[in-house]
């Protein structure tokens, strides 16, 4: 599973990188998007995944039997696509504004603060 | 444990939160945000001072205990970092308050400003990685907003590769942090500096270094991920542009700094000689860019690239002494940029440009304002007995005894092409005589009382640090220390269990 996920991961960043590079502004956040979840999948895949083992205590023992699944890198996922959702929702803002403002969609138009 | 901790990012967030319910009236909003940044200074100041006394100060959040819970740490570099910040928040405040449209006040300049320091200053005192990835992107967010606001085109232009290389990032930031955390299996930074010293897959280790160095690099605009930043420095207003100047690329130095000196020590001869390169070249291409340029904040958006290589090469150098400079270097360094971009502000406002070549006269008619200016600048090219002088000198002194003579002969050619570019300011800006199409601008919008005290009060700073300079670089010293002894860091994090 972990070869599986890891292939998917590794066409999701080179999906990304493509579509950064293309000269719409539209495509650049759609390779923000995916690359975001690219990221979130590495922290799942590597910490290991693990099927139909819930991370509950023992009741008697008070520890938790080895080889349950680790809830934190779920917890991490969850805030960073939290984060993710909020940045992404300002940069359609954004690529919204700088459209109308800048007249193109084309990131070759967009040259004239840089040196 | 100490709540003190907690106030350098509860006092900002209370006060964003009052500016946001004095939302129509910038009258408040101004009063909330100078007594909000003076509480902070005063307080960060406090910090200092006990950090001073008692070497480390943490925090355990909700009281779990340190490997398990998020922990707050101020070590000295962590203290100077939010003293810093205090200076620059309220210069920057003060410069805002007179400088800052209604227009820009009314969608949210104040609020968005405290919240900058909010993630500023949680990402100096988090001792957790993930943490200080949600700092960073709390810091992210608030910037896009400040830079954003007013919406002019090149404004648009220049958000648009800033929040693209941001979030680019950030992304490789969450991915090592989740490599790292599928090695080590933990995320607070002193647990991981103990797991790491003990690990055996050193090729591993290597590759998480570098994705930590192109994603803390990237934020610190280091060679070659810096493009970003002279692209966007110039375009948002002055008073942002210097706060940005002043704060964001140092925290990415700052998380350099933390992460290569308590994670990845176990091979310096592949990461700190890879930083070494990293500096040298970031100072010499910075100052080279800085060099073609003729436009006041661009120029000035290259200097910080070749000033943050010094930091870098303090660093990369790894000796007591070099980091002895490279904390000294931040310190001087916050200062000088920010007046600088302050002082660019002030001359905008007198002649109505930022192209050097319409410039003109300003010496003439304010003095003092020339004088401000040139007492940072010199300072920035390191002529003695400014502040940057010193801070050069011991970075330089660190190149020597570590004989990396390229890296020190680098240094130095750098420091002379400052001097360079700082001239050709003083030359085109304050020195000529006018222009006769600049003429009539001059008085039609005089500067303000508060807008120059910023620059002044700055500029004294930069002079004492010059002539009472002992006390800061013991400071720097005893950070140094902390630094190269990370047993000391990680027993205060993982030892306090009340």
């Amino acid at each position: 599973m972990e070869g599986v996920m890891a292939i998917a991961i590794g066409l999701l960043f080179a999906a990304a990188f493509y579509m950064m590079l293309r000269r719409s502004i539209v495509k650049l956040v759609m390779g923000l998007i995916i690359l975001s979840n690219a990221a979130n999948l590495v922290i799942f895949t590597v910490a290991g995944l693990t099927r139909g083992e819930p991370p509950f205590l023992d009741e008697a023992t008070k520890t938790a039997a080895i080889g349950v699944a680790d809830p934190l890198p779920q917890a991490l996922i969850l805030t960073a696509i939290v984060i993710a959702f909020g940045v992404l929702a300002f940069s359609v803002v954004l690529i919204h504004r700088a459209y109308q403002v800048v007249g193109t969609d084309d990131l070759d138009q967009m040259k004239d603060t840089d040196t | 444990m100490s709540n003190l901790l907690f106030l350098p990012i509860v006092v900002p967030l209370l006060s964003g939160a009052l500016c946001l319910a004095f939302w129509r009236s910038e009258r408040w909003q101004k009063r909330i945000t100078l007594a909000g940044t003076l509480i902070y200074a005063l307080v960060s100041v406090n910090l200092l001072q006990r950090t001073l006394e008692e070497g480390y100060l943490v925090l355990q959040m909700g009281q779990w205990p340190a490997p398990f819970g998020i922990s707050l740490v101020s070590d000295v570099l962590s203290a100077i970092m939010i003293v810093l910040t205090g200076v620059v928040s309220v210069a920057g405040t003060l410069y805002s308050m007179a400088s800052v449209p209604n227009r820009h006040i009314h969608f949210g300049y104040f609020p968005l400003l405290h919240f900058l320091l909010v993630g500023v200053s949680g990402a100096f005192l988090t001792g957790d990685i993930f943490n200080l990835f949600v700092w960073f992107e709390v810091m992210l967010l608030s910037s896009f907003g400040l830079l954003t606001l007013g919406g002019e085109r090149a404004q648009m232009e220049g958000a648009i590769k800033y929040v693209t290389i941001n979030l680019f990032s950030s992304a490789i930031f969450l991915t090592a942090i989740g490599l790292l955390y599928g090695m080590a299996g933990s995320l607070n930074m002193a647990d991981l500096a103990t797991k790491l010293a003990e690990a055996d897959n050193a090729g591993l280790v290597n590759i998480l270094a570098l994705l930590f160095m192109a994603s803390f690099g990237i934020k610190a605009g280091v060679f070659p991920l810096f493009f970003w930043l002279p692209a966007s420095y110039h375009t948002p207003l002055v008073a942002v542009s210097a706060v940005f100047a002043g704060l964001l690329t140092k925290v990415g130095v700052y998380a350099l700094y933390r992460v290569f000196s308590l994670l990845f020590i176990s091979d310096t001869d592949f990461t700190h000689t890879l930083l070494l390169w990293i500096g040298v070249l970031t100072m010499v291409t910075g100052v080279f860019g800085a060099a073609a340029q003729f436009e006041f904040r661009r120029i000035l958006s290259f200097h910080i690239i070749s000033q943050i290589g010094y930091m870098i090469l303090g660093l990369a150098l790894f000796t007591p002494l070099a980091l002895v400079g490279g904390v000294f270097y931040i310190m001087h360094h916050i200062l000088v940029k920010t007046n600088l971009f302050l002082v660019s502000g002030l001359t905008y406002r007198l002649l109505g440009t930022h192209e050097l070549q319409k410039m003109g006269g300003v010496y003439r008619h304010r003095p003092w304002l020339a004088v401000g200016f040139l007492v940072s600048a010199m300072s920035l090219a390191g002529l003695p007995p400014l502040s940057g002088f010193f801070a050069k000198f011991v970075v330089i002194q660190a190149g020597v005894e570590a004989s990396s003579w390229w890296a020190t002969g680098f240094a130095l050619l750098v420091g002379l092409l400052t001097l360079y570019s700082m001239i050709k300011i003083w030359a085109e800006v304050f020195w000529k005589a006018p222009e006769a199409a600049a003429g009539p601008l001059l008085t039609e919008k005089p500067l303000t009382f508060w807008m120059t005290l910023p620059v002044i009060l700055l500029a004294l700073m930069t002079v004492s640090i010059g002539i009472w300079g002992e006390p800061l670089l013991q400071i720097a010293r005893l950070s140094a220390e902390q630094l190269l002894n990370p047993a000391g860091y990680i027993e205060a994090v993982l030892g306090v269990r009340s």
